[in-house]
């Protein structure tokens, strides 16, 4: 069985530096992958590739069966991967509802000039994806913020408004791009239960960057781990912990196993 | 004033996205609309009735540029000869096929809006300040190529004469003629922007604004958003070249030069960016400055000059003053009149409690 979403041997440097060398990864459809790695492994240029920002070198990349290598970010969005950002990237003067609203940009058809005359077409459209929002609003629990700028929200509301949003493109694949950076205890919990929900209910395949080991060994189906650009390793949680070479990337060369601390949810 | 929110409640999403989501906003619509189509034009004077047309005509401008940088973050300081591009459209079909204004100010608009696009290419790769260079080249090779074209300008003056538009058998020639003319456009134009922002459209317009790989990555392509953007707001702008040349009676490139890009400019940043009021009250300040300072210095400059020295000062006070209060605007309110009229209205809001 091939996967929803697969990289093969995907190279990407920039100037004279190697980020990523030679990965595959390979998404089963309804999973949750996790890729962990130290500073600098390359995770995050793995995401890029896969949305389109970079375009790998060599190697290639490919969804439901289909080379999406060389596309642009907005066609790959099209296609059904939605993503979140490590430093949030939600439209900070509008308002919750209309970031969300914006998520739905690729089911809309909404052109111009019936946009200009709004009363008709574009009216029943906006409802439609309205509906769709509202339901997106009461699963994440931000019912009471429809109406804030978003940049005017606390760190950790701002990462679910952004999650939000990516789930509104109903997408196939969800990136998430360490969504639980800087957040606390509880907030961590929310985003996990969120996660996990999106997974389990909707069938969201979701590829997972996250630095929370704990998080990450309780809630991936497989998890991959990057080092210097390299895949080191692969498999459930378990193995990963056991790997030699797991532990030698992180913690140098020791017996202990990686730090299963933090919180575990 | 008095009027509360609690109260009111929605049932619909259609309500709850309407444009006016408050009761006392249809009463406001109504009295402005009785006040704009009953008591200004049979109450004023045929010149006071010219001023308040080149108030709406400023409205379409600034409605138009306002999409593009406002709204999209685009600048342009090229409006003026996309302003000039729908002008020399209309007068040359007007005169050359006789055809009706309507179909006239449509071909100027698209005639514009191809233009606009195309100086609006570099947008791609550049923004801001290089952004702003790129559309002033546009705005000069425009303005060269009608003024040096004689296919284009008609000849030595560069200036088109154009007949008045008519109605049906009804001329449109005294100033309460094309006041209800023009003010058809200005409510077009005015819901024709409220509703294209607060659909797909717009919405992904201000996206690009304020994160433009936050917008790419939800699936907007920000190539066409951004001509798209350039198109809208320069058929804006061909239209209102042409209502100008029919206002004017003449087209004229020189009605249409870079100081127009700027005027148009300062409207929106004193008005407000991003914001549909804001164009209003912007045209509306830019356009009355000139003529304000002209009574107040004949009525009052003899106290403190000499008459010779209030004739001169009169057209220079205009430009100083004019720069003083961008830079006033810029750094006291940045999001100027519509800012100001916020405040008020959410003083009121509340009245007599502090929130």
């Amino acid at each position: 069985m091939s996967g929803l979403l697969e990289i093969r041997d995907a190279s990407k440097s920039f100037g004279g530096v190697q980020a990523v060398t030679r990965v595959s990864l390979e998404a089963q459809k309804g999973e949750i992958l996790s890729v962990i790695g130290p500073n600098g492994a390359g995770k995050t240029t793995v995401l890029n590739m896969i949305s389109g920002f970079y375009h790998p070198d060599s190697g290639r990349i490919s969804l439901e069966g289909r080379d999406v290598t060389e596309l642009a970010p907005s066609r790959i969005a099209e296609l059904g991967v939605a993503r979140t950002f490590q430093n949030i990237a939600l439209f900070r003067g509008m308002t919750v509802l209309d970031n969300l609203m914006l998520g739905r940009h690729v089911h809309m058809k909404t052109g111009v000039l019936s946009a200009c005359a709004y009363w008709g077409l574009a009216q029943k459209e906006e409802v439609v994806h309205r509906r769709r929002v509202e339901d997106i609003i009461d699963f994440l629990r931000i019912q009471d913020l429809r109406r804030r700028p978003t940049g005017s929200l606390p760190y950790g509301l701002q990462k679910r408004v952004e999650l939000g949003r990516a789930l509104a493109l109903d997408p196939k694949v969800l990136l998430l791009d360490e969504p639980m950076g800087g957040c606390n205890h509880e907030e961590k919990e929310d985003m996990a239960r969120f996660i996990l929900d999106v997974n389990e209910e909707w069938g969201v395949t979701v590829i997972l960057i996250e630095h929370d080991m704990g998080v990450v060994m309780d809630i991936s189906d497989r998890v991959a781990v990057l080092d210097m650009g390299q895949k080191i390793a692969e498999g459930t949680p378990d193995e990963v912990r056991a790997n030699p070479r797991v532990i030698k990337a992180y913690l140098g060369e020791t017996k202990a196993v990686p730090s299963t601390g933090g919180s575990r949810v | 004033m008095i009027h509360r929110e609690c109260g009111v409640l929605k049932t619909t999403y259609e309500a709850d996205m309407g444009l006016y989501p408050l009761p006392i906003a249809k009463w406001t619509v109504a009295a402005l609309g009785v006040l704009f189509v009953v008591v200004i034009p049979l109450s004023l004077h045929e010149y006071y009735l010219s001023v308040a047309n080149l108030v709406w005509i400023a409205v379409i401008g600034a409605l138009g540029l306002n999409i593009l940088v406002g709204y999209t973050g685009q600048v342009s300081i090229g409006h003026g000869a996309f302003m000039s591009v729908g002008a020399y459209t209309a007068a040359n079909l007007a005169n050359r096929l006789g055809s009706p204004w309507p179909v006239n100010l449509l071909a100027g608009g698209l005639m514009a809006a191809l233009i606009g696009a195309i100086v609006g290419i570099p947008s791609l790769r550049i923004k801001g300040l290089y952004l702003a260079i790129a559309t002033l080249a546009g705005q000069l090779i425009i303005e060269w190529t009608i003024n040096h074209v004689t296919f284009i300008s008609g000849g030595v003056q560069a200036s088109i004469e154009v007949a008045r538009p008519r109605l049906g058998p009804m001329v449109l020639s005294s100033q309460r003629d094309m006041y209800y003319f023009l003010l058809v456009f200005v409510v077009l134009g005015i819901a024709g922007t409220m509703n294209l922002m607060r659909t797909r459209v717009g919405r992904a317009f201000i996206a690009i604004r304020d994160h433009d790989i936050a917008a790419e990555i939800i699936g907007i392509n920000i190539f066409r958003y951004k001509l798209l953007a350039f198109a809208i707001s320069s058929f804006y702008a061909g239209v209102t070249g042409v209502l100008y040349t029919y206002f004017l009676g003449i087209a004229n490139y020189e009605q249409f030069q870079i100081g127009v890009s700027i005027d148009y400019l300062a409207m929106i940043i004193i008005g407000g960016l991003g914001s549909v009021l804001g164009s209003i009250f912007g045209a509306i300040f830019v356009t009355l400055l000139p003529i304000v300072i002209r009574y107040a210095m004949e009525a009052f400059g003899g106290i403190f000059f000499a008459p010779q020295t209030v004739l001169n000062l009169i057209p220079n006070l205009r430009l100083m003053l004019f720069g003083a209060l961008i830079i006033f605007f810029l750094i006291v309110e940045p999001e100027g009149l519509n800012r100001l009229w916020r405040n008020i209205r959410s003083y009121f809001r509340v009245w007599p409690f502090a929130y």
